[in-house]
């Protein structure tokens, strides 16, 4: 009798831990689901070529080009690549290379506060000082656009929200270099640099492309702080200095008028599709290389 | 030669530890810029009162909802989050425990649900939100976060977990306990803090998230009193109120900043705390 009751609650246990598993697991399959369900009318093949390189976005007409969006969306992405890439890469560097014990735990606790810091304030502190920054820049080179709201801040700032994360895998992965190799390439006359240059980031070059790939694909993503500062025109930003429009941009800038407008909500989520699926897509291959690393270490 | 390697060396090492200044830089930049211009703006009168009529123009009236929003909010996304993710977490370390390859298979789903961008679980719950037939509601709200939330809690639980040796589950299911018991009795206990601060991570998260709820809140001057009612938060209260033309309320776009960024601040400082507190008992 007692051993029935037990099993009883095992089994209920089992159940409702195997729902919650199967809610998590299959919550990415729901959401592309119901955004499919959603962009439909839209996803012919004869419209979707028009849709996904077309120019023009006059949703009244029924004319929705993404195109514009979409650029705006890997430039922003790519340019925040560029800044991110050297930042990290030599930050990750020191913090487990050279800095010494007490700096490289009050450099963990900064990283974790700045990781924890919401989009909308990173958002804000562009505005208060990434834009006024690169509007002095932008007229010093006589660019077309001065206020500052452009693709070159929003490239800024989603490097720096998306550092913490990137900069924690860093350090994870150098951290994971065996302290044997580098000693007996120090032990043959290396210096601590060529060390690092020529054993630790050679060996681990896979694993930081991985990384970065995840933090394009992070910035791909960010909403809020992109939309703060990226100047909100539907345009295909002709330098660094013109405002654009991003893919996220676009969803939560029109959500309210989503529902008037013919077609319109279809072409919001096919966007918000396009998002799932480019940043799931680049998340798996860049899990699935880091995992297949860490496995072999 | 030697002088050159050395050379080499000091000024790389110089370089790299002024991108690494660069780092705190900026994390001393974006609080010094909230505080500045956050806290002159930031009175008893903002954080205890409820917008008033004429408040959008500039009138009498504080975020009191949205600070309260916020709260109703994250308590119940976390709490739905701990529902969904507890048994999950334990699932894979117990009923997993002898498929290491299932375990990976679902670490790796997890981590690509953990990078799908806020704005898309946002789109995600409107539809289900017009799916239910809900209105734009404090229960939309909760349910769209805890979606959002529950990746990281899980990971975060995971990781703590695979610091227990698996000697104790080995040892308990000689002993004859049934695995979910091994999972909730013995586990879970041990790995306290870790669940602790996986808690309070996912909390932070789901505080500060604008983007998800962008859809499904439907921001109110009034304080929620049941699931039905829409709700405000403290990151969407910053966001709409900076575009304000109007000054003052601009200012108060800045003290919502300075409330989100102080919450966010203690929330941190308080995972770490507990993580070093808690951690000294423990079976190694």
């Amino acid at each position: 009798m007692k051993i029935s009751k037990q099993q009883l609650y095992e089994t209920l246990r089992r159940s409702w831990m195997q729902v919650t598993l199967g809610v998590i697991l299959l919550l990415p399959l729901a959401i592309g689901l119901s955004l499919v369900y959603k962009a439909w009318p839209l996803l012919k093949p004869s419209m979707l070529q028009g849709i996904l390189f077309g120019t023009e976005w006059v949703p009244l007409q029924g004319k929705f080009g993404l195109w514009p969006f979409i650029w705006s969306s890997l430039l922003v992405s790519v340019m925040g690549l560029v800044f991110m890439i050297p930042v990290c890469l030599c930050s990750a560097i020191y913090i487990t290379q050279y800095a010494p014990r007490w700096i490289f735990w009050s450099l963990r606790s900064v990283i974790d506060i700045l990781a924890g810091i919401p989009s909308v304030i990173f958002g804000l502190w562009g505005m208060i000082t990434v834009v006024p920054l690169v509007a002095e820049l932008a007229k010093t080179f006589d660019a077309e656009n001065i206020t500052g709201y452009s693709v070159l801040a929003a490239a800024v700032v989603v490097s720096f929200s998306v550092l913490p994360f990137i900069l924690n895998m860093l350090i994870e992965l150098f951290s994971s270099v065996s302290s044997e190799l580098k000693e007996s390439a120090l032990s043959l006359g290396a210096s601590y640099l060529q060390v690092i240059k020529d054993v630790i980031v050679r060996k681990l070059r896979p694993g930081i492309i991985a990384t970065f790939t995840l933090g394009v694909s992070k910035a791909f993503g960010e909403t809020i702080a992109v939309l703060m500062v990226v100047g909100n025109v539907v345009q295909i930003p002709s330098s660094l200095f013109s405002p654009g429009y991003p893919l996220p941009a676009l969803l939560a800038n029109n959500y309210g008028e989503m529902m008037t407008i013919p077609m319109y909500d279809a072409a919001l989520m096919l966007s918000a599709l396009l998002l799932l699926i480019i940043v799931v897509l680049f998340n798996y291959l860049a899990h699935s290389v880091i995992r297949y690393y860490f496995s072999k270490l | 030669m030697r002088n050159k390697k050395n050379i080499e060396e000091s000024i790389a090492k110089i370089v790299m530890g002024s991108f690494t200044m660069l780092i705190v830089i900026v994390l001393f930049s974006i609080l010094a810029g909230i505080f500045v211009k956050g806290l002159p703006a930031l009175n008893w009168a903002i954080v205890s009162q409820v917008p008033k009529g004429g408040y959008y123009f500039g009138k009498e009236g504080g975020i009191l909802n949205a600070i309260l929003g916020t709260a109703y909010l994250a308590a119940g996304a976390s709490l739905l989050a701990v529902i969904i993710s507890v048994p999950t977490a334990l699932y894979i370390h117990t009923y997993l425990f002898s498929h290491p390859r299932w375990q990976k298979r679902v670490r790796l789903w997890l981590d690509v649900l953990w990078g799908v961008p806020p704005i898309v679980y946002g789109a995600f719950g409107f539809n289900l939100m017009l799916f239910m037939g809900w209105p734009t509601s404090l229960l939309a709200a909760i349910v769209t976060v805890s979606f959002l939330i529950s990746p990281v809690m899980i990971r975060a639980m995971d990781e703590s977990l695979q610091q227990v040796s698996p000697g104790l589950f080995e040892s308990a299911i000689s002993l004859g306990f049934y695995k979910g018991e091994i999972g909730y009795r013995f586990l879970l206990k041990q790995t306290l803090p870790g669940v602790a601060t996986a808690f309070l991570l996912a909390l932070g998260k789901g505080i500060g998230d604008t983007a998800s709820v962008l859809f499904t809140a439907g921001y109110t001057d009034y304080i929620p009193e049941s699931l039905k009612e829409p709700v405000a938060t403290l990151p969407l209260a910053v966001f709409f109120q900076l575009s304000s033309p109007i000054p003052e309320v601009k200012a108060r776009a800045y003290a919502a900043a300075v409330v989100l960024t102080i919450i966010i601040l203690v929330i941190s400082i308080l995972s770490r705390l507990i993580s070093k507190k808690l951690s000294k008992n423990k079976v190694e």
